[in-house]
């Protein structure tokens, strides 16, 4: 068995091209290009137009990419690529360069879950320095998902405990910027704004937090660790709307510091609440909002109140990228997994418990 | 001229093709699996001729007109191979390799035809060509996107809009179920590379913008 593979990553689940090359734990090169500049007219991602760039951006993220490592094609003793979840046509064009790539070279390849590479990126560049830690959780925040997993094996224990049962907490952001005529993406926007604001000034909803769908922690509701956001983007139209009517000047910073007060809270309560019931006392926050000011703060303070260590790891490798599908690989490769084969299929909803896809 | 042509304009089609001989052939039933289909087809039609990717002296792609993500699927593959063994890459029109293949056929020997590909939504991309006896057809117009009700009068028609919409068209009948494939694609890219004419990039010809809207300006905030 291979100690140290490398191993290159290929990520094209959202609006980022991302081709990663790690040798076992270390890093060697995170190269991605985005498209987020095209979607900035629309308000939020178009997945046509994020499937476009991926065509256009890919063998130049990949030449890039090996520049960067300073390694060639012929070195690889892997390659990995995520099969899902994520966007259906931006993912087919990850997919399908991932699998010419393997045929050209004669490399195996790894078909690999977005969302744990998401927590496989833990093992790179120092986030965890003694390797990912056990009672392991993962909370993970973007425009695409929001969940809250329980991490027992990378490679082969993953538990999905919540996730978000309409808009990831990004896309609320994304909605609630559009309203109050903020751009795009909106999560940086609302987070500067919010500054400014008194997060206590209007008392938006916190989604299924009712008695009805927690329950208790014998008698678990149906919704104990999910979340919900969309009545929450209805909430702050809703508010918009009634001092609009009484031709009152827009209270947009506190709109928006109250907006986030609730999606912050109700996340990082239902967090802290999972790790609590699954004895988790490692926490990592990934995810392109990992990078909000407010929801590291209160993530910070409510792990720390309850005895939960948190980690963040760089931005760079928060949001997608390849060399967290590389780093997942790596893992996968080391522990003496059979390849993914080239004839899989994508999988938009790829459940977490499926780590990487067997031979099909 | 050893050449890896790939088409995905309509069904996942793979062909390896030494001059205009068919040395390996695979094509897809189906429309919507390019992307598990397409390598394993490169890697067995390949395997089967015991040819090495770098043995080639070009990858041909079809670049449409074709459906977004079948089209993608077939582009990315082809620049990829393209890209790691060092071989030239060359983008053919897809209606091409059905207009090479009805001059071919002599099934359209000395007139100005159609070439009509499903495009969905009621609609057919198609091109104009005239055939002058050369073994390539020369591109009149096109390739465009529309009702078939819209195209030329009175032009025979090879391609499968011919039978999507007999109302419209006056099919050519051999030629009425005909979808691009890769087979003609690399012959048509076979005889331009012999008479020295150019080919295209790879770039795809989606002939349609993405569905997106820019939003319009807010009205309500609940609107
Ligand atoms: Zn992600």
């Amino acid at each position: 068995m291979i100690t140290q593979p490398l191993v290159l990553g290929i990520e094209s689940s959202c609006d980022e091209t991302g081709v990663g090359i790690v040798r076992g734990t270390e890093l060697l090169t995170n190269t991605v290009s985005s498209s987020m500049d095209e979607h900035v007219r629309f308000g939020g991602v178009i997945p046509e137009i994020a499937s476009r760039a991926h065509l256009e951006a890919f063998v130049p993220t990949l030449q890039a990419a090996l520049d960067d490592a300073g390694v060639t094609l012929a070195d690889l003793d892997a390659i990995a690529v995520t099969a899902g979840p994520g966007l259906s046509g931006a993912l087919m064009v990850g997919v399908s360069a991932a699998k010419a790539l393997a045929v050209a070279t004669g490399t195996p390849l790894y078909a690999i879950n977005h969302l744990v590479a998401h927590v496989g990126v833990g093992i790179l560049g120092g986030t965890f320095p003694d390797g990912l830690p056990s009672n392991l959780g993962a909370l993970l925040v973007s425009g695409g998902h929001t969940e809250i997993l329980r991490v027992g094996d990378l490679a082969h224990d993953v538990e999905l405990l919540g996730s978000t049962i309409d808009d990831a907490a990004g896309e609320a952001y994304d909605k609630t910027a559009r309203i109050l005529g903020l751009g795009y993406p909106g999560g940086p926007a609302i987070d500067r704004l919010a500054r400014d604001g008194d997060p206590t000034a209007i008392r938006f909803p916190r989604g299924l937090s009712q008695p009805k769908y927690m329950g208790t922690a014998e008698a678990p509701g149906p919704h104990r660790y999910d979340w919900s956001f969309s009545g929450l983007k209805t909430a702050v139209a809703r508010s918009v709307e009634q001092y609009e009517t009484a031709g009152l000047e827009l209270p947009v910073a506190d709109i928006a510091a109250s907006f986030q007060e609730a999606v912050v809270d109700i996340i990082t309560s239902k967090a802290v609440l999972a790790c609590r019931e699954h004895g988790i006392t490692n926490l990592l926050l990934g995810g392109g909002v990992a990078a909000n000011r407010r929801l590291r703060e209160l993530t910070a303070e409510r792990c720390a109140a309850a005895g939960i260590t948190l980690t963040v790891p760089a931005p760079a490798l928060c949001t997608d990228n390849g060399a967290m599908v590389a780093a997942l690989g790596a893992q996968i490769v080391m522990r003496g997994a059979q390849p993914s084969g080239i004839a899989f299929g994508t999988d938009p909803s790829l459940p977490v418990t499926t780590i990487a896809l067997p031979r099909s | 001229m050893l050449l890896l042509a790939l088409d995905t304009s309509a069904a996942a089609t793979v062909a390896l093709l030494l001059d205009d001989d068919v040395v390996g052939r695979f094509g897809s039933g189906d429309t919507r699996s390019h992307a598990e289909v397409l390598a394993p087809a490169v890697q067995r039609v390949l395997a089967d001729a015991d040819v090495s990717g770098s043995d080639l002296d070009a990858v041909i792609a079809g670049v449409g007109p074709g459906p977004f993500t079948g089209l993608r699927a077939g582009l990315v593959t082809a620049r990829t191979l393209s890209f790691v063994w060092g071989v030239p890459l060359h983008g053919v029109m897809s209606l091409d390799a059905l207009a090479f293949e009805a001059v071919a056929a002599g099934a359209v020997g000395g007139t100005d035809f159609l070439v009509g590909t499903d495009a969905r939504r009621g609609e057919v991309y198609w091109a104009s060509y005239r055939s002058s006896g050369a073994a390539v057809p020369e591109l009149l117009e096109g390739p465009h996107v529309g009702a078939a009700g819209t195209l030329p009068r009175g032009l025979p028609l090879v391609g499968r809009a011919a039978s999507l919409y007999p109302a419209d068209v006056v099919a050519v009948p051999a030629f009425a179920t005909a979808d691009p494939d890769a087979v003609s694609l690399g012959r048509a890219a076979h005889a331009r590379l012999v008479a020295r004419q150019p080919l295209l990039d790879t770039t795809p010809l989606y002939l349609r913008e993405s569905d997106a809207r820019v939003p319009g300006p807010r009205k309500r905030a609940t609107a």
